[in-house]
């Protein structure tokens, strides 16, 4: 029946707290088949760790059902545990050991044999690109190392799952890009499947699947190829000198389907990018509006999501539940 | 500056009454411990087992036993052959005095030359001084009940003033009760400080025209209260239940106390400025808490104390406190007697706070 | 549950490495434990001497001054005032300037030559401790010092006097363990278990919360392990340290203290890490039902008060209302109180302790199983 590695059906999460409660997971479902590199995006507090928890069996189950490997997780939490590797988004190492008392550790919890360990540690130290730290205390590392660390400590006994959360979080772009390209091999050698929140637009890019979780529900479900073919039109970018008067004009325009924020920038979706275009300059000139670098960009997730995450608002106000909201600002990483 | 101090303490009391459990825990929780050590702890030693060699076995020997039943001191628990099995069974722990009552003892009473052995458990000293001293004055008074006419020259006159009866609980309750209430003013600055600290709200606070002494102040305050509402508790309770008189004038204790209070208060900011977490707060709060019931004179007596537990004492207001409270509570004394520990607590009250209060500053910054 | 001793042998290690290199926290352990042994060993007596007397002597005779000089001889007492009346006297008394006076008649010499003298002693009711040395030291010394009266006026009259010097019955003492009541002796064996029992709760019960708050639990919670390796896992280590200072406030006591052992100190050792394991346990046990730091200290704070007060240690159990009593039946330190002076001081064996050690055993047991069900293994 089930032959996916992990998957999650009605998922419900609620906390309560003195005498509310909160909803962090409210009917969520999923399925990452075994292989996949499924990536879970969304803003602060949209669930996302909450439901990676409750999958786990960190976390009890309101109501639903989740599973991992075949293996549910309120009833099976250790079958889990011993095929899965972990970090958590506050993660912490014991700081006070050393890199490799950190190695032996995570490999004698997880019950692996002494011949197992002699073959593996150094291949994943080498992997992690820690072989020459072995001696380091774990709390003396970068940023970046420690996340390596982390990873590899939680490959130790060879999971057919990873599950990270957020896992470069705070780290610099190359160690980020580093981190990925390992997450890459392992599943090219190993044919793992990974699991990971990442709060990052353009590692969204790097999964099999991505799906966008926005209070507590998975609003799209995708591959990253698909998802921007939902979004309808092509994109332009440009700087204006006024902003507002800008927008304003453009929003007004013939043809313009969307007009998002980007910092200083705006983006324009057209449906047509070579009528629009010279429209869109005529009509900033005649207003006064000098641009700088006009030009069609590619649909990148960050646009596709906010563009999501504004049409879903929009159904959710039709049907009356939520307040007016105006604009959704283009701050997502 | 009134009026900042006065926000601020506003702000304490409203905190305060955020964690309703914490104030009744503490107010109803101390009424609790009293109570409850109040009736555990005492030092009269009664119903002390005791076994017995009687290798006399006569109407002379039983006799002299009865002296030992009739009093409510002793609890014969055992009969033994010999002094062997005596020691045996202070051995095993299931007596703690034995008396051993040689075969000859009839004869040698009529000669006026009898001698009985007894059998102390050293191992337990703070006891066994009671018990040997009451064993030996039932002996002594069964010997002159045998002979009356062989007393000594001198007749000793001894009169315990103020607690004839040496009713424990006098003992007890006046010296508990500033005990708890040290207690208190202890945990309660410790955690309204380390709180804020920990809550990163000092930064905020800090950015406004405060000024730290109206900040500790306004901290203070709130916790004066509950601390004097402590205080009134504990002591209605120990006089209500107990039945220990009050003797003094209230008025008097009441500002006292309060003063106090304030030295507590000022202790237990100290401890929290010098604390980097709130566990550590409490573990230097709970250890100056149990070290000042050894050295204050509460739990033992002052006088043996070598050099530096006093002066470790001085540092503490419960040293000072304590006699005042026995002062007004059991002796009804008034101010004019009392100067020397009051002008000492008011010194040391002023000492701390000035301490504190520097602490508290350079902790700030 | 499975049990795994993998698992377990590398939780143990990682809590041993965690230990050894947080020298602070060695460093804190051991020198509170010493610290505390040294302030309530010095401070714990019972015995006052020198108590502060103020001598109304009325007689102004050579034998009323011999009664004074006997009366300081003892030791008991030290004559700080002189005053001239009851009146001064109890006022010295109200100011707490003495705990003692002492009023001589007019004619105390003549009244002791006609075997009907007298003498007043006031004592300060209000001190407990003073009271009762100042009574049984004036009763004592005013005897020996009649005794010696008479025995002198006999001699002097050339009468014989009585072989046994005045009382048909005399009472010879043999104080067992300690001959000379030295509070000291008598104090440390329990004192020692106090402070571990306090030290032992308080630390187990941080641990637990401390890793929770770090977020390195949430990393071991998502590994097989079960509860009770992790509690097996903070016990152990923990153990060893804490025997470590037992080990050493016991060579205080002997070497320091010069409080003789008389018993088997192997049975000792292994009745001390029973001891602490159970303490341990308890202090796991709170762990494992607070929820943030400042709980788990408050607990062990109440804890440690009803420990010092409540075992048996200063005040007797005997008599205790039931509450107290039964409180004091929770605290392990209540039974090990018994294992230690019955070996420490009286030097008994395994024959007469095995009834504690049997109980302490069980709550070890008890506990270490009541944490194990207690700890969750999910984050809420």
């Amino acid at each position: 029946m089930n032959q996916f590695a992990i998957s999650a059906t009605n998922l419900v999460k609620e906390f309560k707290a003195n005498k509310s409660v909160v909803t962090a997971v409210n009917g969520l479902s999923l399925q990452v088949a075994p292989g996949e590199t499924y990536g879970l995006i969304g803003p602060d507090g949209a669930g996302k760790t909450t439901t990676m928890r409750v999958t786990l069996g960190l976390l009890s189950r309101t109501s639903g059902e989740s599973s991992v490997l075949g293996f549910d997780s309120m009833n099976d939490m250790y079958e889990i545990r011993k095929r899965v590797g972990y970090i958590a988004q506050q993660f912490s190492l014991p700081p006070t050991l050393t890199v490799m008392e950190n190695m032996l550790f995570f490999a004698g919890i997880h019950s692996v044999s002494s011949e197992q360990q002699k073959k593996r540690i150094p291949e994943l130290l080498e992997f992690a690109g820690l072989s020459d730290f072995t001696g380091r205390l774990a709390g003396k590392l970068s940023g970046g190392m420690k996340k390596k660390l982390a990873l590899a400590c939680s490959l130790i006994h060879e999971p057919q799952v990873v599950m990270l959360d957020e896992p470069t979080l705070g780290v610099d772009p190359v160690s980020r890009r580093e981190f990925w390209n390992l997450l890459g091999n392992l599943r090219a050698e190993k044919g793992l499947t990974i699991f990971v929140c990442t709060p990052y637009m353009d590692e969204a890019e790097r999964c099999t699947r991505v799906g966008l979780i926005y209070d507590g529900k998975l609003i799209v479900d995708d591959s990253p190829a698909n998802i921007k073919r939902l979004i309808p039109g092509h994109l332009l970018e440009f700087t204006p000198s006024d902003f507002d008067a800008a927008r304003k004009l453009c929003t007004a325009l013939e043809g313009v389907l969307e007009v998002q924020t980007y910092g200083e920038k705006l983006h324009v979706f057209v449906d047509d990018v070579a009528t629009r275009k010279t429209q869109i300059e005529a009509a900033l000139t005649s207003r006064g509006i000098t641009q700088d670098r006009l030009r069609e960009i590619e649909v990148r997730m960050e646009e596709a999501f906010i563009t999501l995450i504004r049409q879903h608002q929009e159904s959710v106000e039709l049907k009356g539940a939520l307040p007016q909201k105006s604009e959704i600002l283009g701050d997502v990483r | 500056m009134l009026r900042r101090t006065w926000a601020i303490t506003q702000k304490e009391f409203i905190q305060l009454l955020h964690f309703p459990i914490v104030l009744i825990g503490l107010t109803v929780g101390v009424a609790l411990e009293l109570i409850l050590f109040a009736f555990a702890i005492h030092n009269n030693v009664t119903h002390v087992p005791m076994v017995i060699s009687d290798q006399s076995r006569s109407e002379a020997s039983s006799s002299y036993l009865n002296a030992f039943t009739d009093s409510a001191d002793f609890d014969i628990v055992a009969m033994v052959p010999d002094q062997a099995g005596v020691i045996r069974a202070i051995d095993s722990g299931q007596a703690s005095i034995g008396l051993v009552i040689p075969v000859d003892f009839a004869t040698r009473v009529q000669q006026k030359d009898a001698n009985v052995l007894m059998v102390v458990d050293g191992s337990d000293s703070f006891d066994a001084q009671s018990a040997y001293g009451n064993a030996a004055a039932i002996s002594q008074q069964y010997a002159i009940s045998l002979a009356p006419q062989q007393l000594s020259p001198l007749e000793s006159h001894i009169q315990i003033l103020y607690n004839p009866d040496l009713e424990d609980m006098w003992f007890i309750v006046p010296g508990f009760g500033a005990f708890l209430l040290y207690g208190i003013a202890l945990k309660l600055t410790a955690f309204a400080i380390v709180r804020e600290r920990e809550a990163g709200t000092i930064e905020a606070l800090l950015v406004t025209p405060i000024r730290p002494i109206e900040l500790m102040l306004g901290k203070m305050i709130p916790n004066l209260c509950v601390a004097i509402l402590n205080l009134v508790l504990t002591y209605s309770v120990g006089m209500l239940i107990f039945g220990v008189p009050f003797r003094g004038s209230l008025l008097l204790f009441s500002a006292l106390a309060s003063l106090f209070a304030i030295g507590s208060l000022g202790l237990g900011l100290a401890i929290s400025s010098v604390s980097q977490s709130q566990v550590q707060a409490n573990q230097l709060a709970s250890l100056t808490n149990i070290a000042v019931m050894f050295v204050s004179g509460f739990m033992f007596p002052v006088y043996n104390l070598p050099l530096i537990l006093r002066a470790f004492g001085y540092i503490m207001p419960m040293t000072f406190f304590l006699p005042i409270v026995n002062g007004i509570i059991t002796k009804g004394v008034g101010l004019n007697d009392l100067w020397t520990p009051v002008l000492s607590l008011a010194a040391l009250t002023i000492i701390i706070f000035y301490f504190s209060a520097r602490s508290f500053r350079q902790n700030l910054d | 549950m499975q049990f795994d001793f993998q698992r377990l042998g590398a939780l143990i290690r990682k809590e041993t490495i965690q230990i050894l290199r947080d020298r602070r926290f060695i460093m804190l352990f051991l020198g509170l434990t010493f610290v505390q042994l040294f302030v309530y060993s010095y401070a714990a007596s019972r015995t006052v001497y020198h108590l502060p007397l103020a001598v109304v002597d009325q007689s102004q005779d050579s034998t009323s001054r011999a009664f004074v000089r006997a009366l300081v001889n003892s030791q008991y007492f030290d004559a700080t005032m002189y005053l001239g009346d009851e009146v001064q006297a109890k006022d010295a008394i109200a100011k707490g300037q003495v705990k003692a006076a002492l009023i001589i008649p007019p004619q105390f010499a003549a009244s002791v030559d006609q075997h009907a003298a007298n003498f007043l002693m006031l004592l300060d009711g209000s001190d407990q401790f003073a009271v009762r040395s100042g009574y049984s030291a004036a009763g004592l010394v005013a005897e020996s010092f009649g005794l010696q009266m008479s025995a002198e006026s006999v001699a002097l009259t050339g009468a014989i006097p009585s072989t046994s010097g005045g009382l048909p019955i005399n009472t010879s003492t043999q104080i067992l363990y300690n001959p000379d009541l030295n509070d000291k002796w008598f104090v440390i064996p329990g004192i020692i278990g106090m402070i571990l029992q306090t030290l032992a709760v308080e630390q187990a019960a941080i641990f637990l919360v401390r890793d929770r708050e770090w977020g390195i639990m949430e990393q071991i919670l998502a590994t097989p392990v079960r509860q009770l390796e992790l509690i097996l896992s903070k016990m152990i280590p923990l153990s060893i340290l804490c025997l470590l200072a037992f080990g050493i406030s016991v060579g205080l006591g002997i070497f320091w203290f010069g409080v003789p052992f008389h018993g088997n100190i192997f049975l000792y050792f292994w009745m001390a890490l029973l001891f602490l394991a159970s303490c341990l346990g308890l202090g796991l046990v709170i762990s494992t039902r607070a929820r943030t730091q400042f709980e788990a200290e408050t607990s062990s704070l109440i804890f440690m008060l009803f420990g010092l007060l409540l075992t048996g240690l200063f005040y007797p159990r005997t008599g205790m209302p039931l509450i107290p009593q039964l409180i004091g039946d929770i605290a392990p330190l209540t039974y090990f109180l018994r294992i230690s002076r019955g070996i420490y001081m009286k030097g008994v064996g395994l024959e007469f302790v095995w009834g504690d050690a049997l109980i302490l055993a069980i709550y070890t047991l008890i506990v270490v199983f009541i944490s194990a069900k207690n700890f969750k293994m999910r984050l809420d």
